[in-house]
């Protein structure tokens, strides 16, 4: 009863046979292997789930696998090539941003979408940015200083772009 | 001690890589071939009489392994979940619990079923086909109504509701209100919350009848505890149970208590012969997780009319829910902390424990020590408003100065300097510049105050002479091993289980640096107990680094102890002539006679080691600590309520805190940053609210239970000043709990110091735009 889906998952391309009913989120986990993207609410209010789907954050727990046929899909995997760091992880880790880290692949991931878009949030257009992300750690002062951080290394053109 | 190279530094972490990267490992991302999937049929009422189970649909479905009841379950488990004496020794009534109900449910979400499918999804379609026949039975979901006479019962076969009834009584309370000039009353309630790690709890177990082996991987901040009360129940000897907790996505005091999955799973894969994974739903968790804080005080507090401080009577209702948690009655700290950084004549404090039929509640973030320093921070600022006085000056007139510093209940204070950091705080606040804006905002009509928390916590649990009657019988202490290996690294293992605290680099630089190694060369391990000592004792109460840390130090020194009798031997010297520095021991006079720790720890696996030395360079240490420690603090709020709307903005919030000497600035600033915004988050957002009428859950998601984003947080300013305890060696203190502790009484406080040109003197929390609203209404009638 599976039908054919057909992804781009951080650059490789695949086919997989899926039940109609799997959410993007355990396709991602499960059958593609990539557990980085969590799941922490099942209702859409706390975007640990978020990935990149054609370069805009979506919410994988509330999206089924096949409503993805066809797209680019990029996890915290696949953010930066093997080995290195986007600026965004480099500026969490230089900040403090994250202690239990379960939310923040979303984080990171919702922000990645934001500074694609504004290479130079406010602090409000970043509390906009990631109104859809919750953290219970950290009280979000060195998450917020974590994306100024980036986006200024990024502006700086110190980086690979977005997804690369 | 000095602040040296690692101690004291700002080192990144060393667990952020694999997490940035999504290479954590949670307990979601483990799996094991064959596994099979468990899902949880639980009850839609609060209270009901289970009258029959049919699961006949549920088995028909392919893929369907089993539907397991409790019938099933009693033939591989035994006993009753574990409930400690801890701080309510003379209890009353203590339901009996066994992890799924039999006969009887008592609050919604408890287990009736278990199903066991291939498929995680077909798991859950087979739950739903469970058919289960109730007969309702009266509930009652508030505390005083179940106090009353002829509330209903919670369990049809129980005395009354009461858990526990008792008084503790520090000093003549009647002496001291007889000399009372001034009296204030007020009736302060703590709601319940839900403490919402962002990682639900989950569970995957894998049981061998050969050689009779447990294997058991779950979300855990104490996997030692778990193994101890599984293998009991499973009747599986403690040395064939093996607990790991692996990465835990938070756990605000919700993973330290066993619970009933934590049974059921692992006792599923016995009955069925397979692995057995269960991952909570968030609706599960707010619904079967246990809760926090759910009490109600009635306080006065008596003083003279100068502003000393002489008696507080109090009474604590505590929410217990259907269950005692295991450490349930740990809440009832806050009477033997009611009396905060103050001197007082006398304190009497009764705590009463009730039963409802709703999840139990258990240590949350602060567990008592916010209920106790919410209620005294309250009713001083009550006293200061009663009297006339600026609340900074009454606190100050009534700080307790001389260490150690023995309080009501004969609890030691070890150190403290609450001048020190009251100062601060005003200073970095602005609180007199605040104190003028108010006056000219007030002129406008504006509603801007000002609120002030002092505080104090106890922690570090703890010393065993207090802590092993506590828990029935296992003392608070903690144990760590180091071990050198050949090459020169160091594996160190410790008890202490993380769960964002970044322990894996905090202890790594204590053990670089007491040893003298590379931070490199420090491999931090914890969290699975076929590791290291015996046992481990867990992560909470603030306790990892005071005890914790201290017996990596105190192992660390029985190590240096050992290098420098063999150093001696290598150099042809005598320890005593040893000097030890920058990880190396040198001749003192020669410092070419050198052998680096490194170089003795190679040694140590060698021959021609001193006659009566065994080989190898490891040692295991337990520490008890002598007392508990006290880490204080002084935090300011300002807000502003909108009239029109009722929402309390916070204009301005500064803490100063003190927890002693620090390893690592980073993560304590962290820590404090992240408390004060739970804490915000209860004096201004959450509740989990019940139907009182049908004992219904009305707040199941994360849509209805309001955890707060980064909108409704502010950035704190933060500052330390640093006295250190004389408790350890370290001079450390704990932080992990303190922005939580300090932080609810300083947002209320100011939330009533703006309300009160309109009469009003107290706020409940949530203070939410509504409740504010309704107030603002009610005063202008």
């Amino acid at each position: 009863m599976g039908q054919t889906l057909r992804v781009t998952v951080n650059g490789e391309a695949r086919s997989d046979e899926v039940e109609p009913r799997l959410l993007l989120v355990h396709y991602l986990r499960e059958t593609c292997g990539l557990t980085g993207t969590h799941v922490g609410c099942d209702t859409s209010q706390c975007g640990a789930c978020t990935v990149l789907l054609d370069g805009a954050a979506v919410k994988s727990c509330n999206m089924l696998a096949l409503q993805a046929d066809g797209a680019e899909i990029t996890t915290i995997e696949g953010l930066a090539p093997e080995g290195g760091l986007h600026p965004l992880q480099t500026a969490f880790w230089e900040n403090h941003g994250l202690q239990c880290g379960y939310c923040t692949p979303g984080f990171i991931m919702a922000a990645a979408a934001l500074l694609a878009e504004n290479h130079d949030p406010s602090d409000e257009e970043i509390g906009r940015g990631l109104e859809g992300n919750l953290c219970r750690c950290t009280g979000y002062v060195n998450i917020r200083k974590a994306v100024k951080a980036a986006a200024q290394a990024m502006r700086e053109g110190a980086a690979a772009p977005i997804g690369g | 001690m000095a602040v040296t190279q690692l101690i004291g530094a700002r080192v990144q972490r060393r667990e952020d890589p694999r997490l940035i990267t999504g290479h954590g490992h949670f307990i979601e991302d483990h799996t094991l071939p064959g596994l099979t999937h468990l899902a949880v049929v639980r009850s839609p009422h609060p209270h009901a009489r289970i009258l029959g189970i049919d699961g006949a649909a549920a088995r028909a479905l392919p893929g369907v392994l089993a539907v397991l009841t409790a019938a099933d379950f009693h033939k591989v488990l035994s006993g009753s979940m574990p409930v400690t004496p801890a701080f309510a020794p003379e209890k009353k009534y203590v339901p009996e619990r066994f992890p799924i109900a039999d006969h009887e449910v008592c609050f919604q979400g408890e287990p009736v079923a278990v199903v066991v499918a291939t498929d995680r999804y077909l798991a859950a379609d087979a739950a739903d086909l469970v058919h289960v026949t109730y007969e309702t039975l009266p509930a009652v979901v508030d505390p005083e109504q179940a106090m009353s006479a002829g509330s209903p019962l919670v369990h049809s076969d129980g005395p009354d509701n009461i858990g526990w009834d008792m008084t503790y009584a520090g000093g003549d309370i009647d002496a001291a209100f007889s000399r009372a000039e001034v009296v204030v009353r007020e009736r302060i309630l703590q709601q319940r919350l839900a403490p919402t790690a962002m990682e639900t709890r989950g569970v995957m177990a894998s049981y061998s009848p050969y050689g009779e082996q447990l294997s058991l991987w779950l979300s855990s901040q104490n996997p030692h505890f778990i193994r101890l009360f599984v293998s009991g129940a499973m009747g599986i000897p403690e040395s064939r149970v093996r607990v790991v907790s692996p990465d835990v996505g938070g756990g605000f005091g919700s993973k330290i208590s066993p619970y009933p999955e934590d049974y059921l799973v692992p006792a599923a894969s016995k009955i069925l012969g397979r692995p057995v994974r269960w991952i909570e739903t968030r609706t599960e968790s707010v619904m079967t997780t246990i809760h926090g804080r759910g009490q109600v005080f009635t306080a006065e507090a008596a003083a003279l009319r100068d502003g000393t401080l002489l008696g507080l009577r109090l009474t604590q209702v505590l929410d217990l829910g259907a269950y005692h948690g295991t450490f349930g009655a740990f809440q009832a700290c806050a009477c033997l902390m009611s009396g905060g950084v103050y001197r007082w004549e006398a304190i009497s404090a009764r705590t009463v424990g009730v039963l409802t039929n709703k999840v139990p509640t258990d240590p949350y973030r602060g567990a008592g020590r916010p209920e106790g320093t919410h209620l005294c921070e309250r009713m001083v600022d009550r006293m200061a408003d009663e009297l006339g006085m600026d609340p900074a000056e009454l606190r100050r007139k009534n700080f307790a100065r001389e260490f150690p510093f023995v309080n009501n209940f004969g609890l030691t204070y070890d150190s403290g300097n609450y001048d020190g950091t009251l100062d601060r705080a005003l200073e970095l606040s602005d609180y007199q510049g605040w104190r003028q804006r108010q006056a000219g905002a007030r002129g406008e009509g504006r509603l801007v105050g000002i609120g002030l928390s002092t505080w104090v916590e106890i922690c570090g649990f703890g010393p065993s002479a207090a802590t092993a009657g506590a828990t029935g019988g296992i003392a608070l202490v903690e144990s760590a091993q180091i071990r050198f290996l050949p090459s020169g690294s160091v594996a160190a293992y410790v008890g202490t289980h993380a769960h964002g605290q970044g322990h894996d680099t905090t202890f790594s630089q204590l053990v670089a640096e007491t040893l003298g190694v590379p931070l490199e060369a420090v491999d931090l391990r914890h969290g699975d107990t076929a590791e290291g000592p015996a046992f481990g004792y867990g992560t909470y109460g603030s306790r990892s680094l005071s005890v914790g840390g201290m017996a990596l130090y105190t192992a660390s020194q029985e190590i240096l102890a050992k290098a420098r009798k063999l150093a001696a031997h290598l150099l042809e010297a005598s320890p005593e002539d040893l000097e030890f520095t920058a990880g190396a021991f040198t001749v003192r006079g020669n410092p070419q006679a050198r052998k680096t720790i490194q170089e003795v720890a190679l040694a140590s696996y060698g021959g021609g080691l001193p006659e009566g030395m065994e080989q190898g360079l490891e040692a295991v240490s337990h520490f008890d600590p002598p007392n508990f420690v006290w880490p204080f603090g002084a935090h300011v709020c300002v807000v502003e309520v909108d009239r029109e709307t009722g929402a309390a903005e916070i204009l301005s919030y500064t803490g100063v805190d003190d927890c002693g000497n620090v390893i690592n600035p980073m993560i304590v600033e962290g820590q404090v940053q992240g408390g004060i915004a739970q804490s915000i988050a209860q004096a201004l957002f959450e509740e989990v609210v019940y139907d009182e009428e049908s004992g219904q859950l009305l707040t199941g998601t994360m849509l209805d239970y309001l955890v707060p984003t980064m909108n409704e947080l502010p950035t704190p300013k933060l500052d330390r000043t640093v006295t250190p305890s004389p408790t350890n060696a370290l001079g450390v203190k704990g932080i992990g709990e303190a922005g939580t502790i300090a932080a609810s009484a300083a947002v209320i406080n100011a939330v009533c110091d703006a309300l009160r040109p309109l009469g009003i003197h107290h706020v409940d929390m949530p203070a939410s735009p509504d409740r504010l609203w309704r107030l603002m209404q009610e005063a202008g009638r």
